[in-house]
């Protein structure tokens, strides 16, 4: 805070002022120990964002993998297990180490900020999180050297029982299970009690950043959600080990009861990976458009009500199952509610952007792009909850798609809204944004040949988690459009990393505002010290660094006006 | 990168985007419907299912319209420009109230007509004129060897339907057709190729013997699990001879994408003559045995009695 401009009047006020020159970027102890052993919620949120964006880039190569094989019908590139192997990772990775850890990451860099904590409120835990997760994943991959499982991400029992899967595979998924379970709960509980107890003074329910709002739902979700699948993958373990049959019928076990189990967990998983998605998006775009978020109590009650109702929806998985059509008609009725307060939030976007005006930067290019494609998954959402159409849709190409909308046009482009809207903050380097705008350009591009075809392979039969398919109707064409696409897509991810590793060396200096943003992790250095804040405003509104800004304003002479904050391009070296 | 450059960038983007997807969809306009939905052969509860789908397609295609045309307007007509203020809206609760509403009642809606269509996709009706006549045929008896909890086959309201049990194992569909008798052991049988009658009302009792299988002809209508311990049923009554594709729709293992299954529809004579010809090959299979058995006993010692 030492930046101080001397044509200001003496400080009327004992109000702390932000710091508004770009400085040179100090360097920060590097040493691995200094990683290895953090406690610090910044270096920790650091490593989680860079491990799982690695796990990222091996679940793609394991996606680009299966795109080949079934780029053309009846292909031999890859044999029957291998394939299976390879969606199995390729979910299991996506879903237990990119999508939920990713956004824990950011959550653990990002939270303590904006509600002006110093650290999180268990820092050992903290760290605890981050190598549990780094263990989990180490067992998981380490299985490619014996037996990678080959029964999906979601297991089913009996197929995942010792008499149709004897091989450890399935063990070393149970073993993920279990250490990404106990990393999540540990951090789930860590964001609880450090958003209730750690805000900065003033900062009430109403004054929260609508991302730590998700993050702390997102947090609520694991807790409820999560013990629930460690007890399923407990009693699937003792199945397989020990003896027992719960999920064996020739012992009077029950084959439905592992998918009620796994959906109680694994829908609210769904909600688990893209609340805090919203919460991104929901910062990002009223930075962008100049404007205050549209109806910020609709949205972070709209989260609420969706983390509830998501609870109640699981067997809309399961409507194909032999169930009875009062069970089917209660998760129609729940996921159609649940499509309620998805689409209050996709309208109060919408209107965000009404009458603002809009800066093109790349963080709000991937918010928009999320907008556009999570609508699409909303919607054909609404279509797989119509039972009778769902006996049609599921375990096709279309569910593939429809969730892929979601999971990649949903969370991850917010995901990727999120490095490039954080990555001056946490580096004090600003991303390229011509190489951002490329970056987006060719995902939206790739994403869209990817998975809009998808639905139409689905809809003409094709089924999911098959290795082959024969050379009937357009399939193949389908098939070739999406490998096609799917390369692309991954040469756009590629491209954001290449623009992460030369902006660390070369991108502009940011300062601590380059955006001229709303929430109080703007308010300190860019990358922030290891205290974090040396003084906590008090905070009176949801956007305390325009009050902040306003207030310097008032106290600035007219005459003399302050050189303007952030010159946000300034290149050096 | 000029100043100027910046702004016309992503507007030329979404143009070109716009465009893009519209040459798409004019180009596949042409192509078969069921390019924009699932495959509906001439059985009706696939086409109710249909019927069904392109109604909810007629509700989401303004939703996705108004938004998608709502957003790029608002990112053309509102990006920033030199002067331009942004109106500093923080909601409007009349608004938010009547969208809120809006989404409610649309989804109450599509609850509604779901509801009513369910009973003409669930509930099989009779047999048709040209149809087969099990009464006649002696195939009343339902072959289904143990029922497990689950779906109960649906019955047509004359209670005449072909019951034909469908249970899947790694990696093939095995089908029992009925016999009049009360024992399961001397039913047909078939594996992979399902034939039925025309213009008959088949059902399907559904199970499996080992893992999970999924039952699915896309043109016959929906999938449905077969689980372990479970029964599950569907049925079809298909108007005219044909063969229609399908294959085992959820994941049981390495051979999964090859447990293929096909329905073949034939005029109700040609599939007695089917009929009576798989008997005829079943019942010279098990003489066969039977004589092969006879002769390893006669080559033995005659056993101890209370050995």
């Amino acid at each position: 805070m030492a930046a101080v401009d001397t044509t200001r009047p003496a400080t009327r006020t004992a109000q702390p002022l932000p710091q508004i020159l770009a400085r040179s970027v100090e360097r920060v102890p590097t040493g691995w120990t200094s990683w290895v052993t953090t406690t610090d919620h910044k270096k920790i949120g650091i490593m989680y964002l860079v491990l799982t964006f690695a796990f990222f880039l091996l679940g793609g190569v394991e996606a680009l993998l299966m795109r080949v094989q079934l780029a053309v019908p009846e292909n031999s590139f890859l044999d029957p297990s291998t394939y299976n192997a390879l969606f199995t990772m390729h979910g299991t990775t996506m879903v237990f180490l990119f999508v939920v850890p990713i956004l824990a990451g950011f959550g653990n860099y990002v939270v303590p900020l904006m509600i002006g904590a110093r650290d999180m409120a268990f820092p050992k835990l903290n760290a605890l999180s981050f190598w549990l997760l780094a263990a989990g994943g180490l067992v998981f991959y380490a299985s490619l050297f014996f037996n990678p499982v080959e029964v999906g991400w979601f297991a089913y029992a009996p197929l995942s029982t010792g008499a149709y899967s004897p091989s450890g595979g399935v063990d070393a998924w149970i073993f993920l299970i279990h250490l990404t379970g106990i990393s999540s709960l540990v951090g789930a509980i860590n964001f609880y009690a450090t958003i209730t107890n750690m805000r900065a003074p003033g900062m009430g329910w109403g004054r929260l950043p609508l991302f730590v709002w998700t993050i702390l739902v997102y947090s609520i979700l694991l807790i409820l959600a999560l013990p629930v699948l460690a007890g399923a993958a407990t009693l699937l373990l003792t199945d397989r080990h020990f003896g027992t049959a719960f999920f064996d019928p020739s012992q009077g076990g029950d084959a439905l009861l592992w998918q009620h189990l796994f959906w109680f967990f694994g829908h609210p998983e769904v909600y688990i990976m893209v609340l805090p998605a919203f919460g991104i998006i929901s910062e990002v775009l009223p930075v962008f458009a100049r404007k205050p978020i549209f109806g910020y109590k609709a949205i972070a009650a709209a989260t609420v009500v969706i983390a509830f109702l998501g609870l109640l929806v699981w067997a809309h998985h399961m409507f194909a199952t032999p169930s009875p059509d009062v069970v089917l008609a209660f998760f129609m009725i729940s996921s159609f509610l649940i499509s309620v307060p998805t689409g209050v939030k996709i309208f109060n976007w919408v209107a965000t952007l009404w009458r603002g005006t809009i800066e093109f930067k790349t963080p709000l290019l991937f918010g928009v792009g999320f907008i556009s494609l999570f609508l699409v998954g909303g919607i054909t959402g609404v279509f797989l909850a119509v039972f009778p159409v769902n006996w049609q849709l599921t375990d096709t190409y279309f569910v593939v798609a429809h969730f892929h909308y979601v999971l990649v046009g949903g969370s991850v482009f917010a995901i990727f809204a999120g490095i490039y809207y954080w990555f001056p903050k946490i580096t004090g380097r600003m991303l390229s944004e011509s190489i951002g705008r490329w970056s987006f350009a060719i995902m939206y591009v790739g994403f869209t040949v990817t998975f809009l075809v998808q639905h139409s392979a689905g809809m003409e039969g094709m089924p999911r988690r098959v290795y082959e398919y024969p050379d009937v109707g357009n399939l193949a064409l389908w098939n070739m459009i999406s490998t096609i696409g799917s390369f692309m897509l991954g040469i756009g991810v590629l491209v954001t990393v290449w623009n992460v590793t030369r902006s660390l060396k070369k991108g502009a200096h940011a300062g601590p505002d380059p955006w001229k943003a709303n929430t109080l992790e703007w308010f300190t250095e860019s990358p922030p010290p290891a205290n974090n804040f040396d003084t906590v405003p008090r905070i009176r509104s949801v956007e305390p660094m325009k009050d902040i800004r306003r207030q310097v304003e008032r106290q600035s002479p007219v005459e003399a006006p302050r050189p303007q904050p952030a010159p946000e391009h300034t290149v050096t070296a | 990168m000029r100043p100027t450059a910046r702004h016309p960038r992503p507007r030329a983007l979404l143009f070109a985007l716009l465009g893009a997807l519209g040459v798409a969809l004019l180009a596949t306009s042409p192509a078969s419907a069921d390019l924009l939905s699932p495959e509906a052969g001439p059985t009706e509860n696939a086409q109710k299912i249909d019927t069904l789908y392109w109604i909810v397609m007629a509700v989401a295609i303004p939703i996705f319209l108004g938004v998608e045309g709502a957003l790029i307007y608002a990112l053309v007509k509102f990006r920033a420009r030199k002067g331009a203020v942004p109106a500093q809206i923080r909601g409007n609760t009349r608004l938010e109230i009547g969208w809120t509403v809006g989404a409610a009642v649309i989804v109450i809606v599509l609850a509604v007509v779901t509801f009513a269509f369910l009973p003409a996709i669930r509930n099989p009706p009779n047999s048709g004129p040209g149809g087969l006549d099990v009464q006649q045929a002696g195939l009343t008896s339902s072959p289904v060897v143990e029922s497990g909890a689950g779906r109960e086959p649906p019955v047509p309201p004359d209670g005449q339907a072909l019951n034909i049990d469908v249970n899947g194992l790694q990696y093939v569909w095995r089908y029992t057709y009925p016999d009049g008798d009360d024992n399961p052991g001397n039913n047909v049988f078939a594996y992979e190729q399902m034939v039925v009658p025309t213009d008959t009302t088949v059902v399907l009792s559904i199970r499996a013997q080992d893992v999970i299988h999924s039952w699915w002809i896309p043109a016959m209508g929906g999938k449905f699990d077969a689980v372990p311990g479970y029964t599950n049923a569907t049925w079809f009554k298909i108007t005219e001879p044909g063969e229609w594709d399908g294959q085992c729709a959820e994941l049981c293992g390495r051979n999964h994408a090859n447990m293929v299954a096909t329905v073949k529809a034939v005029p109700p004579a040609e599939f007695e003559a089917w009929l009576a010809g798989k008997r005829q090959e079943i019942d010279a299979a098990n003489q066969a045995a039977a004589q092969q058995r006879e002769q390893v006993e006669a080559g033995r010692p005659p056993t101890e009695p209370g050995g």
